[in-house]
């Protein structure tokens, strides 16, 4: 939320995407938040995963609530329409905005106190409904912008930087997406790029409620000994289940793993994932397969990230409703006013 | 006397609610309008699906009053639980009309009235065997009965029928049975009231129809094509009119797919989210809802304002606070509505009368969303939202075009015309916005509820903030101008006395001043439509020493934002209140009228 503008200076010989765009057309204002926040880290991922697919800017809507993740969208996609909503309820403006235009890309940046605690209804239901998003729950435990709350996402037993200790039960936004029908579910860490950049150009390329449940630990007020949203806590108890690449469709695909290790899966948009296992029994197209993996872990303390669910023949809200393929907001009142006549006809069987 | 009338009295049935009564009264009721004769029909149902009392009043009016007039000339008494307020309710002279299955002592009757007893019970039982055929048919027999003793054509009641069930032969025919059954007991038992309908001309090529489906269908005509919505007493009967019409009229041709969206939220605030997220991205989105539905979104309408986004809100008006009489009728959020949200926000209001203006209003207020950039609720009520109404015909110019306001399209921009959000451009308070994704470098801006500057760049800077909210009153002005104007009726003489209303109650208004007249009082009227109040009301506030304030809740809440609105003398405006729920009636209206008028203590000095 700054009002710093960046310089637009940049190398003369920054390399151009597909589009004729560089990485710093990807990018937006000057980040207001703390130095070392995680938040900034996966912002960083959102432009080098735009920059990749080749995206237009313009074409995605990036939509956010309130709190410090919901800031974020300013700072990146700066050609962008953004719309920074109220309190928990991006979700719901987002499957407004979806439902008027189908054609563009929704990026819906969340954190776990608008999510998890005042939005939890809302993330809920847009998931169930299907819609055509990538959402992104910026996940540090912690409320930052008032000053160390512990949030809804908060693990039992941890301890705050004031030293208290939550006794409440930590949800788990993971297995709350697998349960309300998310197609496409995974969990990162904002510490690693590697992963977080393919997981967000997968998410981008799904047609579907897609879910990243990313870690991103809070310099400010959540990474202190005690707490299981530390970089030091998430490096040491991260158990990804996967690697992945996302390949294009217009590109050959190669393969660079070992056969019987590596998983390819086609999308709707014709990109096919390249998914590359590292826990040998894991199947991400087992709904409940991965919730009850994803329990069993939890109760070690481990935090399982990769690519968690896939269900690359989603159904999208507006398949649903069977909406026509034009844009709604596009429509005239040559398409959407039925006109004089029809008005006759009603009147006549109104008597 | 037994009181004697000819189209001109009112029956009121009293039922127990589920017992399927709500559409054989209303078909009792369509078959005096196909007699030519107008009338005025009103549920008045409980928060119930089975078993608690419920009523249904039919006013036949050849004179088209069309507001409720008070009292009761016929009552069918069809529930022994409101048995002796029901009978208490009868004018002196009237009927009523009763199930004289089982034998009832004289003290449940009155020496006053006329008794008529049919055996319904007895007959039913007699004829059919299954207990919901028993019920069902029950209330075809009295209705059979009300014909034969008011005169009404029995031929208009089978052609009901037989539309009713089209197709299903055998049903019209068991129909028609027990409506015969019920007429030839009359004619047998009893002989005709001095109550009578007759056939008359009355009627013209006015329509029938309740002001939900009216209100939805205008917003079809207006170009909606996003509904989010949340179950709500009254107003869940708008959203799945909209639903019912679009799949008539909005389905593309070839593709068979939808022209519109409609998400049955999981509640208040996500509807509005949906509409306002729709709204930011330049769909044409509603949401139809009630009271409770308004505290919801408060937040949301609020961000509406600030943020200027488009959205339609259709509040079909209830009995408050809380929960409050969730079936009954009342115009009490208007407050709620005018001044939504934290902070300094107001919001244009529409205010029709009649499921005719709901049409209207209900497309109007679309063109008024995106013209504005703002919320624009349309202030239904029960009473005209959930009762059929006779009403003018629906009309249509085909040559209207939606006013999509100030947009900026991928021409302008390229053609670098400068474009800033917030940015003051024509002197009317209403900036430029564009729709995401129309230009790759151009137009994109960040939309938030903080503070802003022209430009869509966050600022706390308090000059940057006060130049934002005096625009925002400037462009409330610019509504002043846009949205309909009041209608003024003058007395037959000049006079310095008025009333001011709005909504469901003008038809018992206009009605009242018609009697307050024939006593010699002469009151000239102003019947508000909307909300930001154009000059012309202020005008006739001005013109007149006394006026009256007619409404539907218990705080003068119409009076209270003309005070507020137009910084008028309070003592100038006094309240005329009707608030327990049932629609006001013209005799409430004139005699507490007259009251006022005539009691010189509350009578200020006349100014000549």
């Amino acid at each position: 939320m700054t009002y710093i503008t960046k310089p637009q200076l940049h190398h003369p010989k920054l390399a151009e995407n597909a589009l004729g765009y560089t990485r710093r057309d990807y990018e937006g204002s000057v980040s207001t938040l703390c130095a070392g926040c995680g938040h900034d880290s996966i912002s960083a991922a959102i432009i080098q995963a735009c920059y990749e697919l080749d995206l237009p800017p313009h074409r995605i809507a990036k939509l956010s609530g309130i709190g410090c993740s919901s800031k974020t969208p300013d700072y990146f996609l700066g050609n962008s329409h953004g719309f920074n909503t109220v309190h928990g309820r991006m979700p719901s403006v987002l499957t407004g905005a979806n439902l008027a235009n189908r054609d563009l890309i929704y990026l819906g940046v969340s954190g776990d106190g608008d999510s998890a605690s005042i939005g939890l209804g809302q993330f809920a239901h847009s998931i169930r409904r299907g819609v055509n998003m990538l959402y992104i729950v910026e996940n540090n435990g912690v409320y930052g912008l008032t000053k160390g709350q512990f949030s809804a996402t908060s693990d039992k037993g941890s301890k705050s930087k004031k030293g208290v200790i939550n006794h409440d039960a930590g949800i788990d936004l993971v297995s709350l997406a697998l349960q309300m029908g998310a197609t496409f579910v995974a969990r990162s860490f904002s510490g690693d790029k590697a992963q977080l950049v393919p997981l967000i150009k997968a998410a981008l390329s799904h047609r579907g409620a897609a879910f990243i449940d990313c870690v991103s630990p809070c310099v400010q007020f959540n990474n202190h000994a005690g707490s299981t949203k530390s970089y030091d806590y998430v490096r040491e108890h991260n158990e990804a289940v996967n690697r992945m690449d996302l390949i294009p469709h217009r590109d050959a695909i190669t393969v660079d793993y070992a056969p019987g290790e590596t998983v390819p899966v086609t999308q709707h948009d014709g990109s096919v994932l390249q998914l590359h296992k590292l826990a040998a029994h894991y199947d991400p197209s087992d709904r409940i397969g991965a919730l009850a993996y994803l329990q069993s872990r939890q109760a070690l303390g481990e935090i399982v990230t990769g690519l968690l669910f896939l269900d690359p023949e989603a159904r999208d809200l507006h398949e649903n409703l069977g909406t026509v393929s034009a844009p709604l907001n596009t429509l005239t009142e040559r398409e959407l006013t039925p006109g004089a006549a029809a008005l006759a006809k009603l009147n006549a069987s109104l008597r | 006397m037994p009181l004697e009338a000819l189209n001109d009295f009112v029956v009121k049935f009293a039922n127990v609610n589920g017992s399927g009564s709500a559409s054989t009264n209303g078909m009792f009721a369509k078959a005096i309008l196909r007699m030519g004769v107008p009338v005025a029909a009103r549920n008045i149902f409980p928060s119930n699906i089975q078993g608690l009392p419920t009523w249904f009043e039919v006013r036949i009016t050849e004179a088209g009053h069309l507001g409720r007039r008070g009292g009761v000339d016929l009552m069918v008494a069809m529930n022994p639980q409101t048995w002796d307020r029901d009978v208490a309710e009868i004018e002196a002279g009237g009927y009523l009309f009763y199930d004289s299955t089982k034998p009832l002592p004289p003290s449940k009757f009155r020496e006053d009235i006329t008794v008529l007893g049919v055996p319904l019970t007895a007959m039913c039982n007699a004829a059919y065997q299954l207990p919901r055929e028993r019920q069902l048919f029950k209330n075809i027999i009295y209705v059979g009965a009300l014909a034969a003793l008011l005169d009404i054509e029995i031929g208009v009641i089978e052609t009901l029928l037989s539309e009713q069930f089209a197709g299903k032969e055998r049903l019209i025919k068991a129909n028609v049975a027990a409506l015969h059954m019920g007429r030839d007991y009359v004619a047998e038992h009893l002989s005709p009231l001095r109550l009578r309908v007759r056939r008359a001309d009355k009627v013209g090529d006015r329509i029938y129809v309740e002001g939900n489906a009216a209100a939805a269908l205008g917003a079809v005509y207006g170009g909606a094509t996003v509904c989010a919505w949340y179950p709500i007493t009254p107003s869940t009967s708008l959203a799945e009119a909209f639903t019912g019409y679009c799949e008539d009229l909005r389905i593309e041709p070839r593709t068979d797919k939808a022209r519109y969206a409609i998400v049955q939220a999981e509640d208040e605030i996500a509807s509005i989210g949906i509409v306002i997220g729709a709204g930011w991205n330049g769909a044409r989105a509603f949401t139809a809802t009630s009271g409770p539905g308004i505290s919801l979104m408060t937040e949301f309408i609020g961000l509406s304002y600030f943020a200027e986004i488009p959205a339609v809100i259709f509040d079909v008006q209830r009995g408050g606070p809380s929960t409050g009489m969730p079936t009954r009728t009342q115009q009490a959020d208007l407050l709620a509505a005018a001044y939504s949200g934290h902070g300094d926000s107001k919001h244009p209001l529409l205010l029709p009368a009649d499921p005719g203006e709901c049409f209207e209003m209900g497309s109007l207020a679309f063109d008024l969303a995106d013209r504005l950039q703002t919320t624009i609720f349309v202030m239904l009520d029960l009473d005209i939202g959930m009762n059929e109404w006779l009403t003018k015909p629906f009309e249509w110019d085909d040559s209207r075009k939606l006013d999509r306001g100030k947009v900026m399209t991928y021409d302008d921009l390229e053609a670098g015309r400068d474009f800033g959000r917030y940015l003051e451009v024509d002197g009317d308070g209403i900036p430029y916005r564009t729709y995401p994704g129309t230009h790759p470098t151009k137009g994109g801006y960040f939309t938030r509820g903080t503070s802003r500057n022209p430009y869509a760049r966050y600022s706390e800077e308090g000059s940057v903030y006060v130049g934002n909210m005096e625009r925002l009153l400037r462009k409330f002005d610019t509504a002043r101008g846009l949205v309909p104007a009041p209608i003024r009726r003058d007395a037959k003489r000049a006079t310095r006395d008025g009333v001011i209303f709005f909504g469901s109650s003008t038809p018992a208004v206009h009605e009242a001043l018609d009697a307050l007249e024939h006593r010699g009082l002469h009151l000239d009227a102003l019947r508000v439509r909307a909300y930001p109040f154009p000059d012309e009301v202020f005008a006739f506030v001005a013109a007149h020493d006394r006026i009256f304030v007619i409404e539907q809740n218990r705080d003068g809440q119409l009076r209270t934002l003309l005070i507020n609105e137009g910084d008028i003398d309070p003592s100038r405006l006094t309240a005329v209140l009707h608030y327990d729920g049932t629609p006001i009636t013209a005799r409430f209206i004139s005699s507490a009228v007259e009251a006022l008028m005539t009691d010189r203590r509350q009578v200020p000095e006349a100014a000549e």
